[in-house]
């Protein structure tokens, strides 16, 4: 009865070596190590979409799978940007600043240097003083700490409240957004500490590293990226497999029943809230660096809408289908938005992707939603359905099995 | 000295009376068959003790210690040993036997030693064990979505018996069953009741007399009778509101 991990779950080994084998794939192609196939801007694209599918695993956790329906994760993605964007800024202003004040006659203070600092990070708010907030800016170890302490206490709080008081479904969902909401208008506020609607930009230099190409940065963010997504996806893999994953898929089906077996359903919520809001934290202290700003617009309640989107599109309730909705819709939007789509031309009327996509988005969600449940990675069913009777009794898994006649087929 | 003391409770949904000072005591080792005609409040009266509805007044004492119920969540209750099979048979239908049996099998609940857990050959073997009792060993791998009817209200009793409760509430376990399967539940139960106390809510009077057991007679949500089967069958007030009709 008793197998190995990746033999119980064979979708964790092919994931683990398809993400190998892309990240060694884009450095053998990229600028930076390779070939130079790939240029230094796309490869912040790929690199950021892994982000993108660490949070889109993390939101599969929590709504998939424990069926709570947040529509509030790019709040906690958009916190750990912040968090790790304000080391990197103050520590690379404080470069400048040094730089400059250098050439003084007289050597600077430590407290002209802060100064210095301030007057460089807030004067496009009006201000010079540092926020509270920015107590810790000098310490990439306390930052790097807040990208997971930071959301991971807001969700901490925001699941109390909401959980204890057992709201659930549409009425949590519409809460969550509230949350995603309010904090991005507070971000927006100039006096909010943060620079308003100005955010946190100049994040793709890293301090101490100027001298370092971006071509070699990106890369070495990529991989960054990968052994988070990697680790992430090894986690959520081994928390759904074992008897908490039976829990959660207890609570998303009938949390009534759960309570009657003795599970307090609030604290299994409460946990898997939490635990998802900071790996959204740490999805987003790497994204941040690779688009190099990071602003409230980013919190704003439709972007944690998209990314439901993507993981229903994706297939939910299974970690590869939230992988391969975020891979799949984020990379198409991408070249619809980004005006490579070539336009339409009907003769009196020509379609604008970029106008058009979120409408074809939107469809397909819906179309999703009514026709394919399962969405794309319900194809992985048909599938290894479709294999399973060819097998003629072999002694292997039906994933084993079906990848070797793919290999053969090939 | 009994196990669980309910006394004076009574609870109305919009000014509706479904029970109405209620009283009812059971001790340590017994079975008691609780009967009444559709309506009389016995699924309230089972939500009232698990915690799922609070009542307006009365109270309800459990165990040794006296503790009172009322104050305890839903999952409190679980762990303080009573265990609950719904009158519409309620198992994961999208996991396997094995998981379900899992899941409700005695064990630490708080969510870090949940997610830490490894079942101990001891617990397989208890699964193993409880699925030969209700007869479902060779569909541990199936998903619990597949079984019959009655296979399902038996995964829900063997779930029940996995969190090995002090007390067993048990609502018609004997609806959808053919007349073998029934007498397989009614053996399953008078087994459970050898250990611990096993209150069972049915209709069929046949099912009930194989129990050969205490009855209490529920109507308009309090008690109308007590006493053994043929007692309250020959009581006339029983005849006039239930059997009578
Ligand atoms: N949640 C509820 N809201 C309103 N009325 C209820 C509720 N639960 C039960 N009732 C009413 O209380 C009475 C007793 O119901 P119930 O306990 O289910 O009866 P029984 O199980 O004996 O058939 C019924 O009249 C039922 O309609
Ligand atoms: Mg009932």
């Amino acid at each position: 009865m008793r197998t190995s991990f990746f033999a119980r779950n064979p979708s964790v080994p092919i994931f683990l070596v398809l993400l190998a084998a892309f990240t060694i794939g884009v450095t053998i192609l990229g600028e930076a190590y390779g070939t130079g196939d790939i240029s230094t801007s796309f490869t912040k694209t790929l690199g950021k979409t892994l982000c993108l599918c660490l949070i889109a695993v993390a939101l599969d956790l929590v709504w998939g799978y424990t069926g709570i329906l947040s529509l509030g994760h790019f709040a906690f993605f958009g916190l750990g940007g912040y968090m790790i964007g304000m080391w990197l800024m103050y520590e690379r202003t404080r470069a400048i600043v040094e730089r400059s004040l250098a050439n003084a006659p007289i050597p600077p203070t430590p407290q002209e240097i802060v100064d210095g600092i301030g007057t460089q990070i807030f004067g496009v708010v009006g201000s010079n003083e540092f926020p509270v907030v920015w107590a810790f800016a000098d310490s990439l170890f306390l930052q790097l700490l807040m990208v997971v302490a930071v959301p991971g206490l807001l969700a901490l709080v925001f699941g109390w409240l909401a959980f204890r008081s057992r709201v659930t479904g549409v009425y949590l969902s519409i809460l969550t957004q509230a949350m995603t909401l309010a904090l991005a208008l507070y971000l927006f506020q100039n006096d909010s500490g943060l620079r308003g609607n100005n955010g946190l930009s100049g994040l793709q230099n890293l301090p101490g590293l100027g001298s370092v190409p971006q071509s070699k940065v990106s890369i070495w963010f990529l991989w960054a990226s990968a052994a988070a997504l990697g680790l992430g996806y090894l986690l959520a893999a081994w928390i759904v497999s074992g008897k908490f994953g039976s829990v959660m898929r207890g609570i998303r089906d009938d949390e009534a029943r759960v309570r009657f077996l003795g599970y307090s359903v609030e604290g299994y919520k409460l946990f898997v809230f939490t635990l998802t809001a900071m790996i959204a934290g740490i999805a987003g202290a790497l994204y941040y660096p690779q688009a190099g700003i990071v602003n409230p617009a980013e919190i704003a309640p439709i972007a944690s809408i998209y990314l439901v989107v993507w993981v229903a599109i994706g297939g939910r309730g299974r970690l590869y289908g939230a992988v391969i909705g975020a891979t799949f819709v984020s990379l198409v939007s991408s070249w619809f938005t980004g005006g490579q789509a070539p336009d339409i031309p009907l003769g009196v009327y020509t379609i604008k992707w970029v106008d058009w996509w979120l409408i074809v988005l939107g469809l397909s969600f819906v179309g999703v939603t009514l026709f394919a449940p399962k969405g794309i990675g319900g194809l992985v069913d048909l599938w290894t359905g479709r294999r399973a009777p060819d097998r003629h009794g072999a002694d292997l898994g039906p994933d084993q099995g079906s990848f070797r006649e793919r290999e053969a087929g090939e | 000295m009994s196990l669980l003391e309910v006394s004076g409770v009574s609870v109305s949904f919009d000014g509706f009376k479904a029970i109405n000072n209620l009283s009812f005591q059971i001790g340590d080792a017994e079975m008691r068959a609780v009967i009444g005609p559709n309506g009389a409040g016995k699924t309230t009266f089972m939500d009232i003790i698990t915690g799922k509805t609070r009542p307006d007044e009365g109270r309800v004492i459990w165990g040794e210690k006296s503790k009172s119920l009322l104050s305890m969540s839903e999952a409190q209750i679980a762990r303080e040993g009573i265990g609950r099979k719904f009158q519409k048979p309620t198992v994961f239908e999208d996991q396997t036997v094995h998981a379900n049996l899992l899941m409700a099998l005695k064990n630490e609940r708080g969510p870090l030693s949940v997610l830490f857990w490894k079942p101990k050959p001891d617990d397989l073997a208890r699964v193993e064990a409880l699925a030969s009792e209700i007869a479902l060993s060779d569909q541990l791998a199936r998903k619990a979505g597949e079984l019959s009817h009655g296979q399902k209200q038996w995964l829900e009793i063997g779930m029940l018996l996995a969190q090995d409760p002090k007390l067993l509430l048990v609502d018609e376990p004997a609806a959808g069953m053919t007349p073998s399967e029934r007498e397989h539940t009614t053996s399953i139960l008078v087994e459970a009741a050898k250990t611990r106390a096993v209150v069972v809510v049915e209709h069929d009077m046949e099912f009930i007399r194989r129990l050969n057991c205490r009855v209490t007679v529920l109507h308009e949500g309090s008690v109308l009778a007590e006493g053994s089967l043929d007692h309250v069958t020959s009581d006339p007030r029983v005849i006039d509101v239930y059997l009578g009709r």
